[in-house]
């Protein structure tokens, strides 16, 4: 390992050492890695944005005959009149063109992508065609889809029939849950390990 | 009266000519010739079927705003974790400190993005009310402008624009850990009083949420992932989950616009249970696949 090489490892062991100090308290070598964090991470940002929007996405089509990316240009400087407290509402234009387009976009992707393909998957046969486990596996399909939507139905109290619904969709979402949080528990645990065994086979084993 | 009865007739007229008309072009274009032409053609038949969900889900919403314009009383349950969002912002009053809302880490072409600026302007305003110190850290410049503006908004709704501070809504870090590291940060030092998490959350969901119980804060937290929720539920004190997220803003305000949207939602909803009933019903006894193709995603 070179001279330079073993730098960064020492850095980066210091950093990664840094951070996990706040386990114990806040405390000035974790506000030292903090702000080199976050410093460095803005000075990427600006090189990243000049890059790869300002350049790739504006300049370069402009100039090779692409006129039409001078609306998205046009609206991404508008953003610059919030420095004037006189035209700073102008901005609010690129601000309204961007929220209304998520939510359009969205209500069609979503409805693709989820609403749709859910409803289908969930119009499942109860006949008992498949068998003891594919009919069981069906009814619980069927069962938690519906009191899910019943637990996000807002208009009426959760009360009756309608509150016992409501609890069994209460019951599938923290299954739900419970699944979610082994599994990323588990993906953390994995990231707990890679940081590990940099201390201990990079850092530790550099000067052992 | 008879102006709603008419309204509620033109939409139901309109509903029921688009489900006439234009139901036989999509069980036609189900079929595998005519949905390999049409993708070609300018109008998707073959989508149609999104064309009617849009139009229905439309209808209910304008429906319901226009009755909510018209002071027709609509009930909403209670969200148990939006009720002590004021209670939470009181307690950061008495305390003398301040109040952090996170509107997630995620861009403005974020649905949930949206949802928690939404609230933020709600927040905003009771922080206004009791002069409470707000802190917003964001992670992009889009939502930095947003977060300005409704808070802004916020403090002259409540007569306080003097009081505004645009600093309050602040650009932190645009990485990932090195926002959740500032943000750690603050919560050590500050010690805000109520910590309120709306919006996309990811791996940071469980450092901030963490981090912020260890400071003592009250939390109320809201997001729709739900590989994010469990991490919320078990390090905050309330959790509005999936759609209580979206749902937050209407209860909150109370506005018409908001609160339409919200029942023109759950009246979707009904239809889609009903339409699943039919659709299991249809599969068990194998007849009708035309209806479950309805649905097809395309």
């Amino acid at each position: 390992m070179s001279g330079w090489e073993i730098f960064q490892v020492w850095l980066v062991a210091f950093l990664t050492l840094a951070l996990f100090s706040f386990m114990y308290k806040d405390n000035p070598i974790y506000r030292i890695a903090e702000h080199i964090f976050a410093g460095l991470t803005a000075g990427y940002q600006v090189g990243l944005i000049w890059d790869t929007i300002i350049l790739q996405q504006v300049w370069v089509p402009m100039t090779s005959g692409q006129w039409w990316v001078v609306i998205p240009g046009i609206l991404g400087m508008l953003m610059f009149t919030r420095f004037s407290s006189k035209y700073s509402w102008v901005s609010r234009s690129s601000l309204a063109f961007v929220m209304g387009a998520t939510a359009g976009i969205f209500l069609i992707s979503e409805l693709h992508g989820r609403v749709l393909p859910q409803i289908q998957d969930t119009m499942v046969s109860l006949s008992g065609e498949g068998g003891f486990g594919a009919t069981m596996l069906s009814i619980i399909i069927v069962i938690g889809v519906i009191s899910t939507l019943i637990y996000f139905y807002f208009s009426k109290e959760h009360k009756g029939a309608l509150g016992v619904t409501a609890r069994v969709g209460i019951w599938f979402i923290m299954i739900s849950f419970g699944a979610h949080f082994g599994y990323t528990v588990m993906g953390r645990v994995s990231l707990l390990i890679g940081r590990m065994q940099f201390l201990i086979e990079d850092w530790i084993g550099s000067f052992i | 009266m008879i102006k709603t009865t008419r309204t509620t007739l033109n939409y139901l007229t309109g509903i029921l000519t688009t489900i006439i008309f234009v139901f036989p072009e999509v069980i036609r274009a189900q079929s595998e010739e005519v949905a390999e032409i049409v993708t070609d053609s300018l109008f998707r038949v073959d989508r149609i079927n999104a064309l009617i969900f849009v139009v229905v889900f439309c209808s209910a919403i304008l429906l319901y705003t226009k009755w909510a314009k018209a002071g027709k009383p609509l009930f909403l349950r209670k969200i148990p974790g939006l009720d002590a969002v004021e209670e939470a912002v009181g307690r950061a009053t008495e305390m003398g400190r301040p109040v952090l809302f996170i509107p997630g880490i995620a861009e403005l072409d974020e649905i949930e993005t949206i949802a928690g600026v939404s609230i933020l302007g709600r927040v905003a305003k009771i922080t206004a009310q009791y002069d409470t110190p707000l802190m917003v850290p964001v992670r992009y410049p889009l939502v930095l402008a947003a977060g300005q503006e409704v808070v802004e908004q916020a403090y002259i709704e409540a007569g306080k624009q003097d009081s505004y501070d645009k600093d309050s809504v602040r650009y932190v870090a645009g990485e990932q850990f090195s926002f959740t590291a500032t943000v750690n940060g603050y919560m050590m030092r500050e010690r805000p009083a109520t910590n309120i998490y709306m919006g996309a959350f990811f791996a940071e969901s469980l450092l901030l949420a963490e981090t912020g119980n260890a400071a003592g804060s009250i939390q109320i937290a809201g997001t729709a992932r739900p590989e994010q929720l469990p991490f919320f539920i078990a390090a905050c004190d309330y959790t509005l989950m999936g759609e209580e997220l979206y749902a937050a803003s209407a209860y909150l305000s109370r506005e018409p616009i908001m609160t339409g949207g919200l029942k023109g939602q759950d009246f979707v909803k009904m239809l889609i249970i009903v339409a699943i009933i039919i659709g299991v019903l249809l599969a068990t006894f194998d007849v009708g696949e035309w209806y479950i193709h309805l649905f097809e995603e395309v």
